[in-house]
């Protein structure tokens, strides 16, 4: 039978509305509890990223803004530090819960702001947010079992600086055990991202937690600077680029500031001749498509085995081709926008870097819209330890793959970057898996599946991938101090 | 034949979950859903295989098929009726020149428990009869011990027996017990020369499920990657509704392509589908619900 020109049984659009959503003109500092107009008097906008119109006006805090924040934050700690944990606990059920309950206006907010496909802010990004709190909330009244023989105590006030890329979950990451431990928090949401941030801090409000409690400053790298330096804060973490937080590290050398950075990544995915191919294609494309490869964790390098690297290569090039690229509204969106020009213009540099050096590129034959930052998702093949896509991370939908014979040869060559964050490993044998995952220096190691969080696994990396842990009993360590 | 040495390549259960988890989160709307009905319409074998079927039943069957839904003249027929080899020669005579196929179980359908001669016999006289599809089972005792020779020479011995006629292998995949055994006993038919690979008899309460699809289609795709050729798939029991009939075509298209996407390469082995289908089709014509009783039942 010959074959149709026509495409058969195509996707019609499937757009989720964005008619039940509220969302203000212009959004003020959450500070003690009060939208607070910023003393700078400045306000950037933030756009969506897919079509390039502007959503809201946000405050941006200069250090005046953020000293006021840190007060309130300060001033609201001995009240929150000496809740017993069972109410500590109440709260964050609470938090939790109306998240559940406003999760499809996050999910739509998320994806208008960040580019994101709405399959992944409803699926997995706000879901996975509630999941966060509600797991915190049951250790508030529980530290002494998590710590047995020891005795806690909260840090104090907790500046935390979080990244666009997962905008509402990485608030959750960073809030959910400051609070339960019984810190008092200044966040501060990434420039290009605010705004589900802010529905938090309406979120917070309607939960009734006490003022100063949570703090929510916007800006872009002054004010994450001002917090950085600011005396009376007590813990920074953050997460973001290596060259950022080596600048955080720098700044809290010589003071008393607990730390936690979890930073880039080039994670290793590693595919063995004998491993279940046809869904290991699945999880390549899982590992480096998922939210357009702006995933610190992404697989961004590919090692497959020589004996099935052509199968493997002609099944992931058939495969990039049934992907869904574009608007992040459309419930069958697979890759949305990319979620800034800065960053877009980012992966572009290295696409053409990729192609001068010389690699085969791939890109789905899709087409993009005209409007907003689109990048095809993309593999280069042939590329070696030596060249630099594989070497830096991109944080785009773009795929370095590298062969490899055996599997010593592939221990070292994974383990030869400077980040250590995750990897993934991908064999039908059980014993295969035990002995790589005990050689690869990566904090998150997958096993025949890729990019899976849940709030009980920690999450952090080795080397330039930082240091701290997120998530189960080891994330809350990061907020307690310990008088034995 | 190779077929001992060849090594079916693993399949690991949770992928093929998280996959389908994936197909079923898609949204299927307006168009697409208008174009799948009818794709799904066109692609129904219409079965009947019960001890009770009488002359009258097959008949009624087939004047169905031929007359699915009178208000729409514009929905595609069915593709086949599917009978016992006893009732071929009736449904081969009810169905006329309507273009309908006439296809036939045989080889001790459902459980394949007899002997080759007599799977043979069986198939000999749905041919005879005119059918122009066989649906034969695999001997799942023989392919559970191992003995996997034995169950590709009974296949290529009745593909051989069937001449002109498509062979479809039943592999009655919820008696295998896992997914690595589909892959394995869909390797072995495919390579044995079945035309179709089918999933079940839908005798037994374990019949189709999107997962084991998933694994039969990339059996077909990795042949066809090998060798060019392509091989049908037929999904069959306990597909009854609209909505899963569309998943199994997203699947379809996602894994083989649009190539496989006609009642050439695709069907489903159903009775209560139909209905459903059509019921849908007229809700999007008229945009309301009819009652079930607007849709005949033969």
């Amino acid at each position: 039978m010959a074959v149709k020109n026509k495409k058969l049984f195509e996707f019609s659009p499937a757009l989720e509305s964005a008619g039940h959503i509220q969302l203000k003109e212009q959004y003020e500092l959450f500070i003690n509890g009060k939208w607070t107009k910023p003393k700078s008097g400045k306000y950037f906008k933030t756009i969506n990223p897919s079509n390039e119109k502007v959503i809201a006006q946000v405050a941006e805090a200069d250090e005046a803004d953020v000293d006021a924040a840190v007060s309130a934050a300060e001033k609201a700690f001995n009240g929150w530090s000496s809740l017993s944990g069972k109410e500590r606990g109440k709260y964050l059920f609470r938090l939790a819960r109306l998240i559940q309950e406003k999760a499809r206006e996050l999910s739509v907010i998320e994806t208008l702001d960040g580019g994101k496909p709405i399959r992944e802010s409803r699926d997995i990004d706000i879901p996975l947010a509630a999941a966060h709190f509600f797991y915190h909330a049951g250790w508030a009244d529980k530290l002494e079992y998590a710590f047995p023989n020891r005795k806690t105590e909260p840090l104090g006030v907790a500046g935390q600086i979080i990244p666009w890329n997962f905008p509402l979950l990485m608030a959750a990451w960073k809030l959910a055990p400051a609070l339960a431990c019984g810190n008092t928090v200044v966040l501060k949401p990434a420039e290009t991202t605010p705004l589900t941030a802010l529905k938090l801090a309406e979120i917070i409000e309607e939960a009734e937690f006490p003022p100063g409690v949570v703090n929510i400053v916007t800006g872009a790298g002054a004010t994450g600077a001002a917090i950085v330096n600011h005396p009376k804060v007590n813990k920074i973490a953050f997460t973001g680029s290596t060259e950022v937080g080596k600048i955080i590290q720098c700044a809290t050398a010589n003071t008393d500031k607990k730390l936690t950075l979890e930073l880039g990544g080039k994670a290793a995915n590693i595919i063995f001749e004998d491993a279940a191919i046809n869904q290991a294609i699945e999880g390549i494309i899982n590992g480096i498509y998922f939210n357009q490869g702006h995933v610190c964790c992404a697989g961004s390098r590919l090692f497959v085995q020589e004996s099935v690297h052509d199968e493997v290569i002609q099944k992931l090039k058939a495969r990039i081709e049934n992907l869904v690229v574009g608007d992040p509204m459309d419930k069958n969106t697979d890759i949305g926008a990319i979620n800034s020009k800065s960053q877009l213009e980012t992966i572009n540099k290295y696409l053409k870097i990729g192609k001068e050096e010389g690699l085969e590129m791939f890109q789905s034959s899709c087409s993009v819209p005209s409007k907003g930052f689109w990048c095809k998702p993309t593999i280069f093949t042939g590329a070696a330890q030596s060249s630099r896509i594989v070497q830096e991370e991109i944080f785009g939908p773009v795929l370095a793959v590298q062969t490899f014979r055996t599997i010593g040869e592939v221990i070292q060559k994974a383990n030869n970057t400077p980040y250590g964050l995750s990897a993934g490993v991908w064999t039908d044998k059980g014993s295969k898996i035990f002995n790589l995952t005990q050689q690869l220096r990566a904090g998150v190691i997958w096993a025949n599946t890729f990019n899976k969080f849940d709030p009980t696994s920690p999450f952090g990396g080795y080397k330039e991938s930082g240091f701290g842990r997120e998530g189960g009993v080891h994330g809350l360590e990061s907020y307690l101090k310990f008088n034995d | 034949m190779q077929l001992v040495n060849r090594k079916s390549p693993p399949v690991d259960q949770v992928g093929i979950e998280d996959r389908i988890a994936r197909v079923t989160a898609r949204s299927i709307k307006s168009d697409m859903k208008l174009e799948g009905l009818k794709m799904a319409i066109s692609m129904i074998d219409l079965t009947t295989l019960e001890g009770a079927d009488t002359i009258g039943k097959v008949t009624q069957l087939c004047t169905k098929a031929q007359h699915l839904c009178n208000e729409y003249p514009e929905l595609p027929s069915v593709a086949a009726i599917c009978v016992y080899p006893s009732m071929v020669g009736v449904a081969k005579k009810a169905l006329g020149k309507s273009g309908i196929k006439v296809a036939s179980v045989a080889t001790a359908f459902p459980s394949g428990q007899s002997s080759l001669e007599v799977k043979l016999l069986d198939t000999k006289m749905a041919l005879d009869n005119g059918a122009d599809e066989i649906d034969m089972v695999i001997s799942r005792g023989k392919f559970l011990q191992g003995e996997y020779d034995f169950v590709a020479d009974e296949i290529s011995t009745i593909k051989d027996a069937c001449g002109k006629a498509r062979l479809k292998v039943i592999l009655e995949t919820g008696e295998l017990g896992s997914l690595d055994q589909v892959r394995k006993a869909s390797d072995i038919a495919i390579y044995s020369g079945a035309d179709f690979i089918k999933t079940s008899t839908g005798k037994i309460p374990k019949a189709a499920t999107l997962p084991v699809t998933c694994v039969m289609l990339e059996a077909i795709r990795d042949y066809y990657l090998e060798t060019g050729k392509m091989i049908a798939m037929k999904p069959a029991g306990g597909i009854s509704k609209s909505k899963l009939a569309l998943h199994y075509l997203m699947l379809v298209k996602e894994v083989l392509g649009d190539q496989w996407l006609s009642n050439e390469w695709f069907r489903f082995g159903a009775s209560s589908l139909a209905n459903d289908l059509l019921m849908q089709y007229a809700k999007s014509q008229t945009g309301a619900y009819q009652s079930s009783d607007y849709f005949s039942i033969d």
